[in-house]
């Protein structure tokens, strides 16, 4: 599935400073039931975001007109649980393009890259820094800038970098994905399952 | 240097190393469900490519399907709609699909390994996180995401960066009533759900060497739950004499040449581990989740930990045990029950059921209790019948359901009730996991039992002579 290129992106941004946000909270699993990858975004955070009869809960962050943005802010252990890119499709169908968190999940972490997600992993201490001057200003920007590998928190101008494996930063920057990779080496793949004789 | 077991099997599937980037990763067995494919199949479709090995490709129905009345069609129209589109994306590309009805039917982890699919030293994936069940057998198994389904659809291969090593010890004699899926509880409370993130796991010690196979599938299938991509046992005499005679496992001089391998599949001896911890298994007793992830676990007679006590997320750990209605301090032992749930990948084994009703026999099922029993396959549901285990539970009073993955996530009908309590002998606790509202304590087929016949939690212990 093809994404948009990612270079930089400023924003504002969307704090849940909830740990171990596990990808069932992302999106329940019976909103899994499509064939199609199309509309994940209404149900993101549904169980946090909607009571029983479908109205909003106020106090969720989503439902807070005063939060918005390309960026979404999460607790330590991000993306935890179920394998379901779902939930990275919900998170991207809803609008963001990258992640911030002090940790990631494994599995979550890879399906965000391949669908055009930068997951961006900072430490505990920038974390709290973030989560600190959204609280202060709902407004405040943050800076994600994917060339330079850095997250800079624009009023402040304290800045922080991440990592990220060469391979996939290329990827993101030019909205390659996997398959066209592993399309492009296909006798490769061949010959060595020959020599396995699977 | 010397290997690990995994370092064998891994560094044997890679094609090639992308540098400051993955490797290009061969992937042996591929299981594919209803719920994480249609998109994969769509993007196969929409780029013009085609399945480049159908055969090393299998397909189940499970994680909708309803558990009574699998004869009938299936009444919810998007979980039709998706059981519809595996068996016409199986058709449509030549790949074996084990359907509603068939009897081969059940979960994705008890029938690969049940019929002689997943072997050691394989690579072993699927669009589902518990796929590290299969490490039990000493194959490389982890879950994977319908991105990386469509590749390995289209390529049998995914990219994936090789991750970090641990080992996890556990040796001594296991205490009474202590069960595989205590003794991975213990672990992933240990560890905690982020523990082993970036990691795989080898379980080593005498514990599991003395594990039996369906027992060793619980462990590995929970590794997923303290983080780690898989967890992985070394092949064994257990290991061999379960495969053999397994339909689709190798045959004749097949088998030999395959034997031959899987006894080198082992860690060398001066080999070394990224992280290793060592526990006794002395200190495991029969386990309990009380809160909303699988690592907020105790042994069954504790109390719930104080939240000064914990290392940190005070605020969550609020948030959570209101979540589930219960305090700090308080005892887990005499917490009223309203459900019971026997079944899953991970305890929905022969073996399981056999533990179930030897606490079952001759007690009569707890009036305030709802249970369902749901088989993993077709295959277990035989063996639970020939066994007479059927006759045990019937005459307590429990109805035994059709396979699937029914009420570990809540996708079909099987939904425990908002405010509700489960005992659930399946993965994991999270918010919601098993319905909106639902409030699930995690433990072994031992623990559910004794809450399926007292109705309150109960330590098996007393239940047992
Ligand atoms: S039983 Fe539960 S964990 Fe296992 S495959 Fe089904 S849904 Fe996933």
């Amino acid at each position: 599935m093809a994404y948009d290129k990612f270079t930089v992106v400023k924003s504002t941004a969307v704090p849940l400073p909830i740990e171990n946000i596990d990808t069932d909270q992302i999106i329940p699993a019976r909103f899994l039931k499509a064939t199609k990858r199309e509309g994940f975004g209404d149900n993101l955070f549904r169980d946090w975001r909607y009571n029983n009869d479908n109205t909003p809960k106020q106090d969720f962050v989503l439902n807070n007109p005063i939060y918005s943005g390309k960026i979404l802010v999460g607790g330590t252990n991000f993306g935890s649980g179920s394998s379901r890119e779902h939930a990275a499709w919900a998170i991207y169908d809803y609008g963001f393009r990258a992640v911030v968190s002090s940790f990631f999940a494994d599995i979550f972490k890879g399906n965000a890259i391949n669908i055009g997600i930068l997951p961006v992993q900072v430490t505990p201490a920038f974390l709290e820094k973030i989560f600190t001057a959204i609280e202060a200003d709902p407004k405040a920007e943050i800076e994600i800038d994917l060339p330079a590998q850095t997250i800079t928190i624009v009023a402040s101008d304290e800045s922080e970098s991440f990592d990220i494996n060469g391979y996939k930063k290329h990827n993101l920057l030019n909205g390659f994905d996997d398959i066209d990779y592993l399309q492009a080496m296909k006798e490769e793949i061949l010959t060595f399952a020959e020599a396995k004789a699977v | 240097m010397a290997n690990t077991l995994f370092d064998k099997v891994w560094d044997a599937h890679v094609i090639r190393k992308i540098e400051d980037g993955p490797d290009v990763f061969f992937i042996d067995r591929h299981f594919i469900h209803e719920v994480t494919s249609p998109v994969a199949f769509l993007g196969l479709e929409s780029r013009g490519l085609k399945v480049m090995f159908p055969k090393n490709t299998f397909a189940t129905a499970d994680h909708n399907t309803p558990t009574i009345n699998q004869h009938l069609p299936v009444a919810d129209p998007l979980s039709a709609n998706q059981l519809q589109a595996l068996e016409s994306n199986s058709a449509k590309y030549g790949i074996s699909h084990w359907g509603l009805g068939n009897p081969k039917n059940g979960i994705v982890h008890v029938v690969g390994p049940e019929n002689g699919i997943t072997l050691p030293g394989m690579t072993i994936v699927c669009g589902d996180s518990h796929t590290s069940t299969h490490g039990a057998f000493g194959a490389i198994a982890f879950g994977i995401g319908t991105s990386e389904v469509e590749m390995v659809l289209s390529s049998q291969c995914i990219m994936q960066p090789k991750p970090q090593s641990m080992r996890i010890n556990v040796n001594g004699k296991l205490n009474k009533a202590v069960t595989p899926k205590d003794v991975t509880l213990y672990i992933i409370a240990q560890l905690t759900t982020a523990g082993a993130t970036g990691y795989f796991v080898e379980y080593a010690g005498d514990v599991f060497e003395n594990m039996s196979m369906e027992g060793r599938m619980t462990v590995c299938n929970m590794s997923i739950e303290m983080g780690a991509r898989g967890g992985m046992i070394a092949p064994d005499e257990t290991t061999f004499s379960y495969i053999k005679g397994r339909e689709l496992a190798p045959k004749g001089e097949a088998w030999e040449k395959s034997l031959a391998y899987w006894k080198t599949l082992k860690t060398e001896a001066n080999a070394t581990f990224d992280k290793e911890y060592t526990f006794d298994a002395a200190d495991i007793e029969p386990m309990i989740t009380y809160g909303t992830n699988p690592g907020m676990g105790m042994g069954i007679s504790k109390h719930i930990p104080k939240a000064t006590d914990l290392k940190g997320g005070v605020a969550t750990y609020a948030k959570s045990l209101a979540y589930m209605g219960f305090e700090e301090e308080e005892a887990m032992i005499g917490k009223k029950v309203d459900y019971v749930f026997i079944g899953s990948c991970t305890n929905g084994r022969i073996e399981d059921f056999r533990a179930f009703a030897s606490i079952v026999k001759g007690r009569k099922k707890a009036d305030n209790v709802t249970a369902w029993i749901v088989p993993g396959s077709h295959i277990v549901e035989a063996q639970i019948k020939e066994e007479g285990i059927l006759d045990i539970l019937t005459e307590a009073g429990f109805t035994l359901r059709q396979p699937g993955c029914s009420a570990c996530l809540a996708m079909n009908d099987d939904k425990i009730p908002a405010g509700k309590y489960a005992v659930s002998t399946s993965n994991r606790n999270f918010e919601g996991r098993q319905g909106p509202g639902s409030r699930t304590l995690l433990a072994s087929p031992l623990v559910a039992a004794a809450a399926a016949v007292t109705g309150v939690v109960t330590d098996p212990r007393e239940l047992m002579n």
